[in-house]
This record gives structure tokens, sequence and C-alpha cells, in this order.
């Protein structure tokens, strides 16, 4: 049996899972069944991708006889679809196997365990899909499946609003990757993805093309000014499902656009990258800076799963530079680098949306203000968040710092392309990355002293409890997998790499050959990063020099009440808050390009009523694109409503006119 | 012997830059003294006040958690391996190639992102505005920073430190503008990072102006002595960073004997004193900012830094 064949297998299996957990819904551990089941199946599915990156296995194909009827349902497992298999091997494994635990505090378990295993199947055929039918009706499926997930507090009135607005994205991408396999298709309808390979088309096509897979995929995948869906709908969800969706269906997503652009489509002329490198790049500083300023924790993560998906979309961009003026070296840098950010973001995402879930579990809180002080009662996961905090602030020695410094690697690479324009361009767009990553950094130190660190800010957080095992497992494996990407990147660089040689037929030097896992992209004159070394530095000198003040100086210690300037046992509500914390950065950066506002009510002298400060932070997309938009879409609809309320002589005379219309035009046409 | 030589080098910079980083406050504090006509401690005072710190013992807030305790010396262990990776006085360190110079600024965000924590670990109001302001002031300056390191890479076709510091040693450099802007631009990044006037005062105590100092208050005893060689190494760092590569005059080279450097450590005595003397000059001349007014001050390194990178591709025949 074939890779393909036992990978639509284990599709097929998770695809069933949800109706056998509705047949067993009275058993009581149908939960524990359902997750394990999805969590040993997915496990599967990573040991396919990784035995594909390997190079066995791949090349397979399957000819189903479903969908369209000359061509059938046509599967292919090749390296790139091999190298995601991984992602959504590992993350969704990882996520069933939180979820054994984190399930349990699910009021109505079967909302949940009727559509999970289906979502994961749904995400595995999109990836396996090789033709534009399977394709879409895949990528639909993974659309209507996690829809449902996102219901699953349907009580929620914002619950509801996200669902509603996620399905009209959905929607509306799902229309332009139509589209986009239409123009791909050309006249002749080929709609195999070896047909659509082996077509030609002008570079006006290809370019639509791209246009048309920027707004698809992008918008899936949360590329501005298409996100807006992605901070309601992300957090909305069960975390465990947040973390599959922010973790592995944007990835997904990216999927489907390096599949079209990248594969199907060939190399385009270089005046298309520039779109690519400035949306991720604004994407990347846009969603940071609401990430900053969100005070929901989980939304704050989907936020920063925005920025994320701006870098990685930012280093497609430059692989395509690179690639369209032949520069195979720099594309494959490029294009490392954005694959290395895809797997280091579902790593950390993931582990910071279970994070965000077991504290949800331990306070039912989601507000950062209300929380503080769980790295007093929750140590472990305060200590696995601390990683994943680390890892996605792009700090060394952990994983997100090695793809980011890929990155910028391959931003300076820019001097040899011969267009002046992507010359000036891609060092601004660099700058831009690097603020973006500084910012990071400020969001989740906020994010993590403010919800982690501190005194309690409310009961619920002095009470919290430690998660059960099963999810400090799963949280633990996603951890250690941040830190060993992190030290060992010469590993990861070289199982991407036959992913690299397959699109661009060009790869990275194998990095297993220099000495001390040392990265070596180029030359060694030219850069190198030594992960391991710097861990192993930082731990040396960090052990000795605590090691030699606690022998020859002093050990001693007494604990006291805080220092705090001398002002005693101030209330904990004294402490910096959320809003607080993001003030200096809001007043900076977000008057300008949030349009934050402050008001002040200020009561007069003599009167004892409080001072009220409210802050005004939005996302500028809905005020400056979808206000507008829906507002046209209502009066469109006030107007074309009098249609309604015709007589049948009107509508007669009207569909008369229209024949006459279409044979006028059609006369002139021919 | 050649590799000898290099894990000798590689080690007494290790040694020296932690030896030196008092010593170079002691400068800065004795010139400043000196201007305002104030006697001023003596140059040695920094290594008694860190020495006398890590005698006493700790005084530990009752709800200081674990991560408390362990950052000053993550804080410290990442500014020291940062700092013995920018060269000195001879450029071929043993393991320059561990980490480039976008490594060495990640290494310093490592150890901010650390301190930041702790300021918020103990669940004071103080410690709050310290850490919120810095990674304000951090997340202009890192960009500014790391356009610099745009710069420099571009122009050195490098981003490995030793090779950048050797590349501007030789004579195919020449003058550039945009070099003139990458050094003022790092040269504001270095003061906004070393929380030195005008952005921050390293000797205040006042509450509502100090950015560094409400990070740390709540530490003592020897956790602060830590803090404070850490803080002392990083300005060492900047110094030494703005010096090998701006001003290369002196430093060794890969294949220099003994004497070459001999005369490196001489050199590099003499760059450290100017340095000092020069930041105290300016210290002493400016007024400290209010803090909003800081990320004028530090969007100005950012533009600068912009600037000097694009027109490096305008200018590239100059």
């Amino acid at each position: 049996m074939s890779a393909t064949d036992l990978s639509l297998l284990i599709f097929a299996a998770l695809l069933a899972l949800g109706p056998v957990a509705i047949a067993a819904q009275r058993w009581a551990h149908v939960s524990t069944f359902v997750y394990g089941a999805a969590s040993g199946l997915c496990g599967l599915l990573a040991l396919i991708g990784l035995a594909g990156l390997a190079g066995h296995g791949i090349g397979a194909g399957r000819v189903l006889p479903l969908g369209l009827p000359w061509i059938g349902a046509q599967f292919h497992l090749d390296a790139l679809a091999a190298f995601f298999l991984v992602i959504l091997g590992v993350g969704g494994g990882i996520s069933s196997l939180y979820a054994i635990g984190y399930g349990r505090h699910e009021p109505a378990p079967m909302r949940v365990l009727a559509f999970y295993p289906a979502f994961l199947g749904a995400m595995g055929l999109v990836l396996l899909a090789a033709d534009a039918f399977s394709f879409l009706l895949s990528w639909e499926v993974m659309s209507l499946m996690s829809w449902a997930l996102v219901l699953t507090h349907h009580q929620e009135a914002d619950t509801r609003r996200a669902a509603y607005v996620y399905l009209v994205m959905a929607g509306f991408g799902t229309f332009a990757l139509l589209l986009a396999f239409g123009v791909l298709a050309g006249p002749e309808g080929g709609y195999g993805f070896d047909a659509i390979r082996a077509a030609t088309r002008s570079p006006q096509a290809a370019a639509v093309v791209l246009g048309l897979m920027l707004i698809g995929a992008g918008s899936k995948a949360g590329l501005a000014p298409l996100h807006v869906w992605l901070p309601l709908a992300h957090p909305a969800a069960p975390s465990h499902v947040s973390a599959l969706m922010s973790g592995v269906m944007t990835k997904v997503a990216l999927y489907g656009f390096i599949r079209v652009v990248f594969d199907l489509l060939g190399p385009l002329a270089w005046w298309a990258s520039p779109a690519v490198i400035v949306l991720g790049a604004l994407t990347a500083v846009m969603g940071i800076l609401l990430a900053i300023m969100e005070r929901d924790l989980k939304r704050a993560l989907a936020y920063s799963t925005i920025e994320n998906i701006g870098v990685i979309f930012a280093a497609l961009g430059l692989a395509m530079a690179f690639r369209a003026n032949g520069m195979t070296a720099a594309a494959a840098l490029a294009f490392t680098a954005a694959l290395f950010h895809i797997f280091n973001h579902m790593a950390f995402k993931s582990l910071l949306f279970m994070g965000a879930g077991a504290v949800l579990a331990a306070t039912g809180l989601r507000d950062l203000d209300r929380l503080g002080g769980l790295v007093h009662r929750m140590p472990v996961t305060s200590f696995l968040v601390l990683v994943g905090a680390l890892a996605i602030s792009a700090l060394p020695p952990l994983n997100g710092f090695a793809s980011e410094w890929l990155l910028f690697q391959a931003v300076l690479m820019s001097p040899a392309i011969p267009e002046v324009g992507l010359q000036l361009m891609i060092p601004a767009a660099g700058g831009l990355l690097a603020l973006a990553a500084a910012l990071a950094a400020a969001a989740f130190v906020r994010i993590y002293g403010i919800g982690f660190l501190g005194r309690p800010r409310s009961d619920a957080a002095q009470k919290a409890v430690e998660v059960d095992r099963m999810s400090l497992l799963a949280m633990g494996v996603l951890a250690a997998l941040c830190v060993l990407a992190g030290i060992f990147p010469g590993v990861v660089i070289d199982a991407i790499s036959p992913v690299v040689d397959a699109v661009l037929a060009g790869r990275l030097p194998k990095q297993a050959d220099a000495d001390w896992f040392t990265i070596v992209p180029i030359a060694e004159a030219r850069s190198s990063y030594s992960g391991f070394l710097v861990m192993a530095f930082i731990a040396i000198s960090a052990s000795g020099a605590a090691w030699a003040v606690h022998r020859f100086a002093s050990r001693e210690l007494r604990r006291a009440p805080a220092w705090d300037c001398g002002f005693p046992d101030a209330d904990p509500n004294t402490q910096y808050s959320a809003s607080g914390f993001a003030q200096p950065l809001r007043r900076v950066l977000g008057s300008n390009l949030l349009a934050a506002r402050e008001t002040v009510v200020m009561p007069p002298p003599g009167d004892h009523a409080p001072a009220i400060l409210t802050v005004h932070v939005a996302d500028p997309a809905w005020a400056s694109i979808y206000a507008p938009l829906t507002k046209a879409v209502v009066s469109l609809a006030t107007v074309m409503n009098r249609l309604q309320f015709l007589t049948i002589r009107r509508y007669l005379s009207m569909v008369f006119l229209l024949l006459i219309v279409l044979l006028l035009g059609l006369m002139l046409w021919v | 012997m050649g590799v000898i030589l290099a894990f000798v080098v590689q080690g007494a910079q290790m040694l020296l830059v932690v030896a030196l980083a008092p010593l170079l406050v002691g400068v800065v504090r004795k010139m400043k003294s000196r201007l305002t006509r104030r006697q001023g401690a003596p140059l040695i005072q920094p290594y008694r006040d860190i020495l006398r710190l890590m005698r006493k013992e700790v005084v530990l807030a009752e709800n200081a958690s674990w991560l408390f305790r362990v950052v000053p010396y993550m804080v410290f262990a990442a500014t020291w391996v940062a700092a013995a990776l920018v060269p000195t006085f001879a450029t071929g360190l043993q393991f320059s190639w561990t980490a480039d110079l976008i490594a060495i600024v990640a290494l310093l965000g490592s150890a901010r992102f650390f301190l930041a924590l702790a300021g918020m670990d103990v669940g004071t109001s103080f410690g709050g505005i310290g850490s919120s302001r810095e990674m304000m002031i951090a997340s202009m300056a890192e960009p500014a920073m790391m356009l610099t390191v745009f710069t420099l890479a571009l122009i050195a076709g490098s981003t490995q430190l030793s090779t950048v510091a050797e590349y501007m040693t030789s004579p195919e450099v020449g003058l550039r503008v945009s070099l003139g802007m990458a050094l003022v631009a790092l040269v504001i990044v270095a003061l906004a990072e070393n929380a030195r006037i005008p952005v921050d005062n390293p000797a205040t105590h006042l509450e509502l102006t100090m950015v560094h100092e409400a990070m740390v208050l709540e530490y003592s005893g020897r956790h602060l002595a830590m803090i404070e060689l850490a803080a002392a190494l990083k300005l060492l760092l900047y110094i030494s960073l703005i010096g090998c590569v701006f001003f290369p005059w002196g430093i060794a080279g890969s294949d220099d004997g003994v004497a070459g450097y001999a005369l490196g450590v001489l050199v590099y005595l003499g760059k450290l004193v100017v340095a000092g003397v020069m930041l105290a000059l300016f210290e002493t001349f400016i007024a400290k900012m209010r803090v909003f007014r800081v990320p004028d001050f530090v969007g100005v390194a950012l533009m600068l830094a912009l600037l000097g990178t694009l027109l490096l591709f305008v200018s590239r025949s100059l």
C-alpha cells in the first residue's frame, strides 16, 4: 500500500470518527476515545510526512472515482505535501492529546466531538488533493467543520457573531479560489494539477491568479486586510480547536498559496513579488500592534497569529522576488525561512493557545486584567508558556529566532537583485519585520507579565490550580519542540530542504556537515549561527556565575514585604494593568496607526464621582473597509428591495427587456 | 599553536570584558563629577559596590517567584555571551561564528525580555512602569539597531562581526554617508538601550523619571550585583561595538602576533576611556527628556538607519 493510500485511509478514518462519536455518545469514555484515536491517527500522519521528507513513499498518486466525472478525485503525495502533513500530524496529534484532558471541561462535548476529527481529516485531504475540484471541496469541508467548531459555545452572542463573520469570509475566500482555479485551468478546462502545471499562460493571467490566491488563501491565513474574522473566530472556539485553527489551519491556507503560486503557476515576473512582501510586512506590524492593545488573552494570541502569518508571507514574497531573478540560492534561503517559520509557529502558537486554555480551565478567565500570579498557582503551565513566549518573541536560542535569523539573512541578499525598486523596498520591509519582532517581545512581556506574574487581580486567579497531566504533557512536548528546533536548527533545515529542492530546484547547503550544529545558509564568512553553542554558553555562564556567587560571596536570603518605594500592602489593582502596560506604545504608535483614542471624564472639583478614562482601540480595517462595504451593500439592498413589489406585467416586461439587451450584446460581440 | 592562541584570546576577551566593565562605569561617573566640579568617587568604586552587594544577604519580596531569582543570572549570562562575541582588541575570536551581529542584538533582546518580566514579577506599580516603558523604548531602538546592522552587513557583505571589523580596517571602505548615518543611529540606540541621559537617568531614584531603575527596584544583594554588572557589560558592549566597526584602528587581526595583541589591548583601553569621557561630556551638557519625547529621539535613529540603508543603494558607487 502506498503512502498516499495509507494517508487517504487515515483521513477516511478521521472523517468517520465523528459519526462514531455521535453513535456512542452515551458511552462515558467517548471523548477520551475520539481524542485518543485522533491523536494516534495524526501521529501516523506525522510519520508518513517525515518518511516523505526523507524520500520514502512520495510520488505515488491515487485516483478515486468521485468528484468530476472525467478526471475523478486525484490525490498525490509529494515533498511539499509531506512537509505540511508533518505540520498537520504534529499539531493535530498534540492538540488531540491536550484535548483528552481539556475536553472534560467542555459543557457540551458532542458539539466538538462530532466535528473535530472531520476537521483534521478535511485539512489532510486539502494537502493531498491533486485536482482543483477535490482541493476546493476539501477546503470547503475544512471551512465548514471549523465554522461548526467555532460555534461550540453558541449561547454567547459574540460567538455567534464571530461564526457569522467567519462564514462570510470563508465563503468569500473560497469564491476567490474558485476563480483562481478557473483562470489556472484556462479555456481548455484542465482541472488536474498536472494539466495546470503543464499549461502556459500570460504574465497577466498569472498575476490575476496571484491576486486571487492572496485573497482566497490570504483570507484563510489571516493576511491583512482580510484578517478581521480571525481574532473573532479563533478565540471563540474551545482552546484545543483554537490551537488547531491558529497552529495548523492557517498553515493549510499557506499550503494552498504555496501550492498554487510556487508550484502550479511557476516562476512569476519580478513585479508580482512586491505586493506579497509589502502586504506581509504590513500585516505583521499591524497584527502585533493590535495584539499589544488587546486585553483578551486568547484574542491577543490570535492577533499575534496574524503577525506571524505576515512574517511568513513576507518571506514567501522574498522567495518570489529572488526566484524571478534567477537567484536560486537566495530564493531557497527565503523559502526555507518561510517553511521553518511555519513549523515554528505551529509549535509555539499551539503551545500558547493550550496555555491560554489551561488558564481558562483553571480560572474561567480570558481577561488579562483579572489574571495575575499564576506562576505560583500553576507552576508547570507557567513555565511551559514562558518557553512559548520566549520562542514567539524571536529570542535566541529558541526556534523563533532561528527562522527570523534566516529571514533577515534573506533580506540581506537583496543587493544582488537588479531591480532598483525591489532593492530599496526589501531592506525597508526588513525594517518593518524588525519592528514587528521588537513589538512581539513587548506584546509577550505584557501577556506573560500581566497574566502570569505579579499578584492575582481576582478571586478566580487567586484560587487557580494546576491543570491535568495530559494537558501538561501536550504542552511539554511542544515546548520541547521549540527548544530542540532552536538548538538544532540545522536538523530542521536539512529536513525541509527536499521540499525546497522540489519547489525551487535549489536548496541550502547541507547543514549537518557544520561543526557544533551551526547553520551556515550561504557561506561561513558571510553569516553563521549556532543555537546549540549560544544555549551552551548561556547555560554555562549563568550556572557558573550563580555557583561562584553562592560559593564565594553570599547565599543568605530573607523574605520580606515588597519594597515598592515604601508603600506597603497596596491593593493588587495598583499593579500595572494590561491597558496600562500598553499605554506608552498606544500613544506612540497606536494613535497614528490604529487611531487609538483616550477620553478622560474628570469630575469638577468637590465632586466625589470617580474620574473615568476610556480607551478606544479598534482594528482600522473595520472602519476603513468593512463599514463602508456593509453600508454600500445595505443601501444597494434597500434600493433593490423595490423590485420585490412589482406587478407580474412589469416582471414579464423586464424579462423581455433583459432578453433583448443580451441578444444585442451577443450580436455586437460576435 | 594558532588554535591555542585563539582560545587564549577568546578566554582573555571574556575575562577582559567582565573585568573592565565596572571600570568604564567608574570612568564615566568620575568624569561627570569632575565636570560638575565635584570630587567624585574613586575609579574603583563600582567594583567596591558590586562586591559589597554580592556579600550582602538578599531581601526577597514575599511573593517573588522562581523567575525573579533566576533572571539576574540569565540577564548576566546573555549579556556576557553577547559581549564576549564583540571584538574588543582582536578580531579573530575563536567562537565568533557562534553568533553574528543579528544574534548579538537578539541576545540583548533576551536579556531585556527577562529583566522586563522580573520587573512585573513582584506585582508593584513601579516594576510595571519600568517594564512598560523599557519595552516601548526597546521596540523603537531594536529596529533602529537592526537597520544599522543591515547597513553594515550590506557594506561589508557579511553579518559576521569579525568580518565586518576586518573589512572596516581595509582601505576599500572609503567615506560613506550611510556609515555616518549608521554611526549616529547606533549612538542614539546605545544611549537608549543603556538607560543613559537623555532617555533615562542612571543616577536617579525619582520614581516618575526612571525606567531601568524602576524595573530593578525590588532587587537587592547579589541579585542586584549581577544586574549592575550586566548593565555595565552592556555599556561596554555598545562601546566596543561602535569602536570595532566605526573606529577599527589598532585592532589586532587574526594573524597578528602577541605584540599585535598587546597593542590591540592598549588601543582598546584608550578607546574605552575616550568613549567614557565623551559619554560623560554629552550627559553633562544635555537634560533628560520627558518620557513621551523619547520616541521622537529614538525615532530619529530609526529614520537615520533606514535612510542609511536606502542611501546605500542610491550611492553605491560613491
